[in-house]
């Protein structure tokens, strides 16, 4: 019998084709309500810390260097106030096969599959995770499909985007790219009903547990090194595995460490709209995906996301594209090192953080992606131009995503710029409520309190207030 | 049978192909009006499996051997992203950063 494949029928037999592709049955963390076993899931990975580093090392993944930015922290000295300006240190996570840390998640995702007999792995991603499965997957020996949202209805893609196609067709995927627009989910479906493989999902458990080795290296590498943790460890934000990963791995080294969030402010601009889509000059590590993703991580392919980084966040911050795009050019300019823009958010965070820190505490910036034609300031600026997007200097503080992108005038006007996070940890609980449709159990009401990193004062003040 | 299109394209060649795959009666209720005005398209690339001309509708078979039909746009697709118009605002950035940690220059 053939099933019939138009858009609502496809979504109707969703759940069964994750389950199918996934391999986890979800059924088993819930409570019936609001409330699911977290920690549960996450265990249920099966893979302890070590297994993860031992699956990592052995396909070339992880255990890349720290770098102190001993310029750009001199840099970030003349604007400070007295005796203030952090060491900045950056985690060059560029260094793994395929360019960035989204290597740690496809390794242990491409390994669970093989684990379990999938023949090959399929991703929905327009970013770097597409070629560190593709990546994972030649080396596996398992097929590979990417499906990339790419090009708007003139037939124009973002550069950054185009450049990762052709990354990941170099590393022998099947590459599927889409016109703008969510229903990508239906195609991608599609292909796992036709094709059986694993959905490498960016937010099953097996994933963010690989980034976990990220936050444990590094805590182990500045004890080594430095004798102490980082003070201050900034994570670029987009749909919040990089930060959730690293927080539960900073927390297994019991790391002392502040964990940040940044994402590239895209104010204003709508994800989903055909005539928005080249507008903005950041395709991952921005407010697009942080904000929604935080304050509602289920609304991700899998029914309970394992990213959850409204739980590790002790602070979140936005930076301007323009903000950005200069200290990518400084840290080329000033250290000899050209990296991609995408994974500098963080860097420009930490860069107007360090500030606020004494000169002798440490801040680091936990990764770095790789840099090239498409995937580098030049091509994205550039893009932007031609697209009608006013490119000059000034205070990025006024900078209108979609209309224009401000250089700063000078390094001192870069500033992150904080997220109010009770506000968010409200916009959680207020969803939950309303997605579930229940009167809140005791167990519900803990769970919200994990789930926002507050109290259970805090989620019974904010259900009053609804 | 007389020619009269383009260059025929022999099977086996490597080739891109595009389709769409929801007509914009058929997108999703969620998406935003100039969404909903446009189709959602899709291109994939394979190795053609009979002889075709630019325009034709193809089958192509993909590096996974997956069958996937479309429209035939381009063969041996290669890749024109490049490093874009040159930016002369990052030469400013250079010269500020380097003027404020290493002193003015000429001495």
């Amino acid at each position: 019998m053939t099933k019939a494949n138009d858009y609502g029928s496809v979504m109707a037999r969703k759940a069964e084709i994750m389950l199918k592709s996934v391999g986890i049955d979800y059924s088993k963390f819930e409570s019936g309500s609001i409330a699911f076993d977290y920690e549960k899931m996450m265990r249920e990975t099966g893979y302890t810390l070590e297994e993860m580093q031992n699956i990592q090392y052995s396909v070339n993944v992880g255990n890349t260097p720290v770098l102190e930015l001993k310029n750009l922290t001199a840099l970030t000295r003349t604007c400070a106030p007295k005796e203030k300006g952090a060491r900045i240190f950056i985690k060059d996570e560029a260094c793994n096969p395929s360019g960035s840390f989204k290597a740690r998640r496809a390794a242990n995702a491409v390994y669970h599959a093989k684990r379990l007999g999938y023949k090959g792995v399929i991703a929905a991603t327009s970013g770097n995770y597409g070629a560190a499965v593709a990546s994972q997957a030649a080396i596996t020996g398992l097929k590979c499909i990417i499906v990339q949202e790419c090009y708007d209805s003139k037939g124009v893609g973002q550069p950054e985007i185009v450049e990762k196609a052709r990354k990941c067709e170099a590393l022998g995927a099947e590459v599927v790219q889409l016109s703008v627009g969510p229903e990508l989910f239906y195609k991608f479906l599609l292909l796992l009903e036709e094709t059986g493989y694993f959905n490498a999902s960016l937010y099953t458990p097996f994933g963010i547990a690989g980034v976990e080795t990220l936050g444990y290296e590094t805590s182990m590498q500045f004890r080594e090194k430095y004798g102490k943790d980082a003070d201050v460890v900034v994570c670029t934000n987009a749909g919040g595995g990089n930060l959730t990963g690293t927080a539960r791995g900073l927390a297994k080294a019991g790391a002392a460490s502040q964990v940040v969030g940044a994402s590239v402010n895209l104010s204003g601009l709508h994800m989903a709209s055909d005539g928005q889509f080249n507008r903005k000059s950041f395709t991952t590590g921005h407010t697009g995906f942080g904000m929604p993703f935080s304050t509602w991580p289920d609304r991700s392919d899998v029914p309970r996301s394992a990213a959850r980084p409204l739980r590790y966040m002790d602070r979140y911050v936005t930076v301007a594209q323009g903000e950005v795009f200069y200290i990518t050019e400084a840290l080329a300019s000033l250290e000899g090192l050209e990296k991609g823009p995408a994974g500098n958010t963080a860097l420009a965070a930490a860069f107007s953080i360090a500030q606020e820190m004494n000169q002798d505490q440490l801040i680091l910036v936990q990764e770095t992606e790789y840099t090239g034609a498409g995937k580098h300031i030049q091509p994205q600026l550039s893009f932007a131009r031609d697209n009608g997007i006013e490119i000059f200097f000034g205070d990025p503080g006024e900078e209108v995503p979609g209309q224009n992108i401000i250089l700063p005038s000078h390094p001192s006007l870069i500033k992150a710029r904080d997220v109010d996070l009770d506000h968010m940890r409200r916009s959680l609980i207020k969803t939950a409520v309303s997605t579930y449709q229940v009167e809140p159990r005791s167990e519900d009401i803990a769970f919200l309190a994990e789930e926002t990193n507050s109290s259970t004062e805090f989620v019974r003040e904010v259900l009053k207030s609804l | 049978m007389m020619n009269v299109g383009g260059k025929m394209i022999k099977k086996g060649e490597w080739v891109r192909i595009h389709k769409i795959i929801l007509e914009p009666s058929e997108r999703a209720p969620q998406v935003p009006e100039d969404t909903k005005k446009v189709p959602l398209e899709m291109w994939d690339k394979g190795f053609l499996q009979a002889d075709a001309e630019i325009g034709d509708e193809v089958t192509v078979e993909t590096v996974t051997g997956r069958k996937e039909t479309g429209t035939l746009i381009e063969v041996n697709p290669s890749y024109r992203h490049d490093f874009g118009k040159f930016i002369p605002e990052l030469l400013a950035i250079d010269k500020q950063v380097r003027e404020i940690l290493f002193g003015g220059e000429g001495k």
